[in-house]
């Protein structure tokens, strides 16, 4: 039997405002308990919410840059629930009427295809507290700091057709939050979580299966494993006869494995309505054009230009654009390099990539600048170094040893392209290997390699490959 | 539109009351009176108005984004039965599996 699957994601972006999305405490991460937890975000009494001019616009930026349409008015309502970690009994959401609406995005496929992911909505919404389950004498702890931080949802429609699909959409949405600088996009702290909506069908089939709802994802690699784990666990059922039910799982990273969380019989009962105490939000046209006239260029659009005017591969564009630090990095490269983009997303994306991520450091706090790596590359490319010499200088640079021009005097490693030098390289090494000489005469055509490990070692690595290859050829033959 | 004692006995559940049989019978006439008051201005034409949200007509008012709150745990926790390390301490709430 052929399935098809079907993944529809739920993301929540904390938005990077500095003050709650309905009042005035503080929304810093790591704060003391219940600091940064005021009366209206502990709801009490006769409090009043105010809504935050900034997460509105933020909402704005989100929809403009998934193409959707921004509601003129939008509803807030309530989603009523009982949890200690959400203390009025209720989350201000948007339920009816959200702020943003249809929109899309483009993600990148693995043959260098795009393929359109529909974007159902993005509403705004307030984030609950944390409930701590260490043991306090048999208690839970409950952290308010969290409570009011502003969320965007945004839900996807079930286009995604496979665990790799919905990794590429999440990677592209997440980028796309980056450059809007709505979100930090900390997977790790919360601030990215996503659910995934997942059910199977037999090929062909037009009408959805019963989807199963997993939550506690809090890494890219964990959403493929989730969703890979859920659909082997869905076929395995139905194919022994049983079915699917409609449920909440829990991922369990340790175990990789899902599990039932609750049943969603009461909890799926959230008895809406607007909140009686927020008007509804008004959004005009100028306040729009406003926004839009701030946009950056997305990310989107940054691969399609890096694929047109670098003639870059649409997965190395994609690479270099997943960031805007990375992409802002490799321009500055290509620039230096005086225009070698080919090279310059290879060192960005092989060397430096490597080095950066062994020494856990961040593209902006780079030991080796991007105009260095642009020097570097621009004295490979007007063959004064090798490849293979270039990467001894990049580690001179990497320990700060000064700059590329410096390095390569001081240390004597301009490449040789003087042909008698070389000549006579070659020669001296004719003389020295004999037997080696006649085997390859002979047929042994692998012994060409020695011959060039030979050379390098004794000029080392100082000789332009090409000419060596050229005389070697030459006087083998 | 009547209510059945099992309507009301589901939605006092959600909004975690505890009724005696008495009250669930109170509630049951008393909320399918209201309903039934829903069921009359249904009958209204209500063609090419549109809906409203609140009975203001005007919207939302917002704020700078500016921090504005001090630090009042101490007050707040004063109100609060039971704390620890800065907690609100309530009672243990089980994740079922």
């Amino acid at each position: 039997m052929e399935w098809e699957i079907v993944i529809g994601l739920e993301v929540h972006a904390q938005l990077v405002t500095k003050s709650k999305i309905f009042s005035g405490a503080s929304t810093a991460f790591g704060a003391d308990p219940n600091t940064q937890a005021c009366a209206i975000d502990l709801g009490f009494p006769g409090i009043l919410p105010v809504l935050n001019k900034e997460a509105t616009t933020m909402a704005i930026k989100l929809g403009l840059g998934i193409h959707a349409e921004i509601a003129a008015r939008s509803v807030f309502a309530r989603k009523n629930y009982f949890y200690p970690d959400l203390p009025k009994g209720y989350q201000i959401s948007q339920f009816e009427l959200p702020i943003v609406g249809k929109g899309y995005l483009d993600i990148l496929m693995e043959d260098g295809t795009t393929k359109r992911i529909g974007i159902t909505r993005a509403h705004l919404e307030e984030d609950a507290g944390k409930s701590l389950h260490e043991d306090f004498n048999g208690k839970t702890g409950i952290d308010l700091n969290r409570a009011g931080i502003p969320l965007l949802e945004i839900v996807s429609e079930p286009d995604m057709r496979s665990a790799k699909e919905a990794i590429a959409y999440l990677k592209a949405l997440h980028a796309l939050v980056r450059y809007l600088d709505i979100c930090d996009g900390n997977m790790q702290e919360g601030s990215f979580r996503c659910d995934a909506n997942v059910s199977i069908r037999k090929k062909g089939e037009t009408r959805y299966g019963t989807r199963t709802e997993l939550k506690n994802i809090n890494s890219f690699r964990f959403v493929e494993r989730a969703i890979n784990y859920e659909v082997e666990r869905q076929i395995a059922l139905i194919e022994n006869g049983g079915k699917v039910i409609q449920e909440t799982r829990l991922y369990d990273p340790n175990k990789n494995e899902t599990r039932p969380m609750r049943g969603k019989e009461e909890a799926n009962d959230y008895r809406y309505f607007p909140d009686p105490d927020l008007l509804p939000l008004v959004i005009t046209e100028e306040q729009i054009a406003a926004v839009r006239s701030q946009l950056p260029e997305l990310p989107q659009q940054k691969r399609q230009r890096f694929i047109d005017a670098y003639g870059l591969s649409p997965y190395d564009a994609n690479v270099l654009v997943s960031n805007r630090a990375t992409a802002t990095y490799f321009e500055t490269v290509v620039t230096t390099s005086n225009n070698q983009p080919k090279l310059s997303a290879n060192w960005v994306m092989g060397e430096l990539s490597a080095a950066l991520n062994k020494a856990n450091i961040e593209i902006t706090d780079s030991p080796v600048t991007a105009e260095q790596l642009g020097q570097l590359i621009l004295r490979i490319s007007d063959n004064t170094i090798s490849g293979k010499i270039a990467k001894s200088i990049f580690e001179a640079l990497w320990n700060k040893e000064g700059d590329v021009d410096h390095i390569i005097e001081k240390r004597g490693l301009k490449q040789v392209t003087d042909t008698g030098a070389i000549e006579s390289l070659v020669d001296s090494l004719i003389a020295k290997y004999p037997d080696k000489v006649a085997e390859y005469r002979a047929g042994k055509e692998k012994l060409f390699g020695f011959f060039v490990g030979q050379a390098m070692k004794e000029s080392g690595g100082k000789i332009n490959p090409q000419q060596l290859n050229e005389w070697l050829k030459k006087k083998l033959a | 539109m009547s209510l059945t004692t099992a309507d009301t006995k589901k939605i006092a559940q959600l909004a975690k009351l505890n009724l005696n049989e008495e009250e669930v019978a109170l509630y049951t006439t008393q909320l399918s009176d209201i309903f039934n008051t829903i069921s009359q201005m249904s009958a209204v034409n209500t063609q090419g108005i549109e809906p409203i949200a609140h009975s203001i007509e005007l919207g939302q008012r917002v704020r700078p984004d500016q921090v504005t709150e001090i630090n009042q745990r101490d007050t707040f926790q004063r109100l609060a039965p039971d704390v620890e390390a800065g907690l609100y301490l309530v009672p243990k709430v089980i994740e079922t599996e």
